[in-house]
């Protein structure tokens, strides 16, 4: 038995229909873990230490236990007491959550690479703490990280097959179905791997190209926008902080 | 209590499964990363081009697809490989390509002065790389391989998807033929992977320290 | 200097101890770790008045502003500005370790100039220096940057408002850090080795702008410098510290020419050579 091309075409548009699915628990779990990662962060660095002391813990523990039991744990267990989540909730907050713990040390790193000297210039001038963090450390610590943060886009896409085992329809899950019902594995599966690869692989190239951008510096930004600063223009910088 | 007390007799044997499975991969993943991270230092463009061609394929992909389709798309090539075997072949395979990288970085990471004193010396290649670049390397390398080892453990938990009765299959087992199992079998599950996490988690945060002693700096 | 400065440095000694001091020092100690940088000092720095702090390194001089600009905590001892504990808060006789809220209200008095600069990397040279106005004194926006123009101009980098600081020389640089401190028009400015990380050629330009500004302004100053020239024109008073303690002060003229104690005379040596 070998490769048939007809059945491969076929099944093809089966298979890509998951597309959007994949997408949007991509993008979905990517957010949560965005903005989970940024409070673990700022608790993790709290001055009230049991705080900080469990929070670390958490992290360890999230981030070194499978992702696929803590599925179940929140699909089945969660609901014993009293949190019913529906299946695509539950792997967008397990995806986003598990990886959250990464991308909060993602943000650490961009925060300590941030030169003491800028906190001690935030007191000086006299900025209030939110001040300090949102206006001077994180526009300073973020854009270096992107590409890492971006990174962790793709490993979480190519975490989206083990959503099957709660009988969520991606790509892996359709070609399940479609195998078990035809006793042919071969063109199902591998078009689902040629999928992953044609979804990441430019998406890996679209990082590089950020990370070698990310090491120019905040001047460079600003003539590539072509951007003219004329006064404390408010929109003006933001765009180039956000760059 | 006495639930934890019932449940953790069951799931004991699905703790066996998980380490064979952890231990064959590593030695495999090991193995692997040494060979295609080499190989991508090659002074031959066709092999580096060969290796890059494996670690992008299997970085690029999921490691639940490379085990899906060893296990079930390669028989169609009259290759068919036990559960067990096709597990560790997807997890060493897997975690060889990523492991490629920490070989290569490492390397790469030892200053250049290191391999022109070797010439100096008149080293022969394999002696500047086995007396000189590796040996200087491998301090460098250990946090990473920690910390591929600890997501190849999270990784052994997909085998339960191809029927091999590991501890995620297991607990899954139990809770299956007692539902008012599923809340304590789910921690008692997060909790042995984390109890065999830990020496992991540890060992890599003391490999983290020492990794920068004996290291030529540029 | 001008005449009124000349009384106010003669009678220097005597109103050290009195409340119209702006900046008081009494007693206070700073260690880190085993380490004691500062052992027990007393200092009382009047309006308008500009202090010279020389000395070797490790002598303490850096950290006795960064303590006034609340960069570093004292261990013991009670630094005052205009006559209120900075460190401490008054709670009815009792004095309490002070909040982000006390410190915050005093700050207003202080400003600092860095030996690294410290210039935010991500705004522009105008927003650098209109960030604290408008979110800190509250300015507006246009109020805020006419302030900033004013004397981006006085520094002369008028022309430089929308460079990135990457885009400048140290020389320049410092002195945009010194219009961001200015601005805020404080009390009492810190200068902290301004021209240490500059390369000699640039050094002359940062203290230019700071001798006019001294000249011009009714600010108090203390600088930490190691130009001993630079201290002779703008100082009214040189304070020599060693190991930690005030080990001669006076005018720059006697302080830099007629040294008495030993240590000065061999620290000074060094910068006649």
């Amino acid at each position: 038995m070998t490769w048939d091309w007809q059945f491969a075409i076929e099944i093809f548009p089966d298979i890509a229909s998951a597309i959007w699915l994949v997408i949007g628990v991509t993008f979905g779990a990517y957010l949560v873990s965005l903005t989970f990662g940024l409070i673990l962060t700022f608790l993790r660095r709290s001055s009230f230490k049991p705080l900080a002391f469990l929070t670390y813990w958490f992290i360890e523990f999230v981030r070194s236990t499978p992702p696929l039991v803590q599925l179940f744990f929140v699909y089945f267990a969660l609901p014993a007491i009293g949190i019913t989540l529906n299946k695509y909730l539950a792997g967008i907050l397990t995806l986003g959550i598990h990886y959250a713990t990464y991308v909060s040390e993602v943000y650490r790193s961009g925060i300590d690479a941030v030169p003491k000297g800028q906190w001690e210039a935030s007191r000086a001038m006299n900025f209030t703490k939110i001040h300090t963090w949102f206006r001077v450390i994180l526009p300073q610590a973020i854009p270096p990280v992107i590409p890492m943060l971006g990174n962790y886009l793709l490993v979480l896409f190519k975490e989206t097959p083990i959503l099957m085992a709660i009988g969520v329809g991606e790509f892996l899950q359709e070609a399940q179905l479609i195998g078990a019902a035809n006793f042919r594995y071969l063109e199902p599966i591998t078009i689902v791997g040629l999928l992953f690869l044609l979804l990441s692989y430019p998406s890996a190239i679209l990082i590089n190209k950020l990370e070698k951008r990310s090491k120019l510096g905040y001047s460079a930004n600003k003539k590539q926008k072509g951007m003219s600063v004329v006064g404390t223009d408010g929109e003006a910088v933001k765009q180039s902080a956000g760059g | 209590m006495d639930t934890y007390k019932e449940i953790i007799p069951l799931i004991l044997p699905g703790l066996t499964i998980t380490l064979k499975v952890l231990v064959a991969s590593v030695a495999l993943a090991i193995s692997v990363a040494f060979v295609a991270g080499l190989a991508r230092l090659s002074r031959f463009a066709l092999v580096r081009k060969i290796t890059a061609v494996y670690v992008e394929l299997f970085r690029g992909t999921s490691l639940l697809v490379q085990l899906f389709w060893i296990f079930f798309a390669l028989p169609a090539f009259g290759i068919q490989f036990s559960p067990f075997l096709a597990s560790v072949v997807a997890l060493g395979l897997n975690y060889g390509a990523y492991g490629s990288e920490v070989v290569r970085s490492a390397i790469l990471a030892i200053p250049n002065g290191q391999t022109e004193a070797s010439i100096a010396l008149n080293m022969t290649r394999w002696q500047r790389m086995r007396l000189v670049i590796l040996p200087q390397a491998l301090r460098i390398m250990l946090p990473g391989f920690g910390n591929n080892a600890i997501e190849l453990l999270k990784g052994t938990s997909l085998v339960s998807l191809i029927t091999l009765t590991d501890l995620t299959y297991k607990g899954l087992i139990i809770q299956n033929n007692n539902l008012s199992y599923t809340f304590p079998v789910f921690v008692v599950l997060l909790l042995f992977y984390f109890i065999i996490a830990l020496p992991l988690i540890f060992g890599v945060r003391k490999l983290e320290k020492n990794a920068s002693r004996g290291v030529a700096k540029a | 200097m001008s005449l009124g400065l000349m009384e106010k440095q003669l009678n220097n000694q005597q109103v050290a101890d009195q409340e119209q001091a702006l900046v008081k020092y009494e007693n206070v100690k700073k260690q880190f770790g085993d380490n004691e940088v500062l052992k027990g000092l007393n200092l009382a720095i009047q309006p308008g008045e500009k202090v010279a702090l020389i000395g070797p390194s490790g002598s303490g001089k850096t950290t006795i502003i960064r303590m006034l600009m609340t960069l570093e905590k004292p261990t013991s001892g009670v630094i005052t500005i205009g006559g209120e504990p900075l460190w401490h808060k008054k709670v009815g006789e009792k004095l309490v370790p002070a909040d982000e809220k006390h410190l915050r209200r005093l700050r207003t008095d202080i400003g600092m100039v860095f030996q690294h600069f410290n210039l935010f990397p991500h705004m522009t040279i105008l927003r650098n220096v209109t960030e604290a106005p408008i979110h800190v004194l509250g300015l507006s926006k246009e109020e805020a940057t006419e302030r900033a123009v004013d004397m981006l101009n006085k520094v002369g980098l008028g022309d430089k408002l929308d460079a990135y600081p990457e885009q400048l020389s140290g020389g320049q640089k410092q002195r945009v850090a010194i219009a961001r401190a200015v601005v805020m028009r404080p009390k009492v400015m810190l200068f902290d080795e301004v021209t240490s990380a500059l390369d000699p050629e640039l050094v002359g330009e940062v203290l230019q702008v700071i001798k006019d500004l001294a000249e011009e302004t009714d600010m108090a100053m203390i600088l930490v410098t190691h130009e001993m020239d630079f201290a002779r024109d703008v100082a009214d008073r040189v304070v020599f510290l060693h190991n930690g303690q005030i080990e001669e002060q006076g005018k720059p003229s006697e302080i830099l020419e007629n040294p008495k104690s030993e240590r000065l005379q061999s620290f000074l040596s060094r910068f006649l050579a």
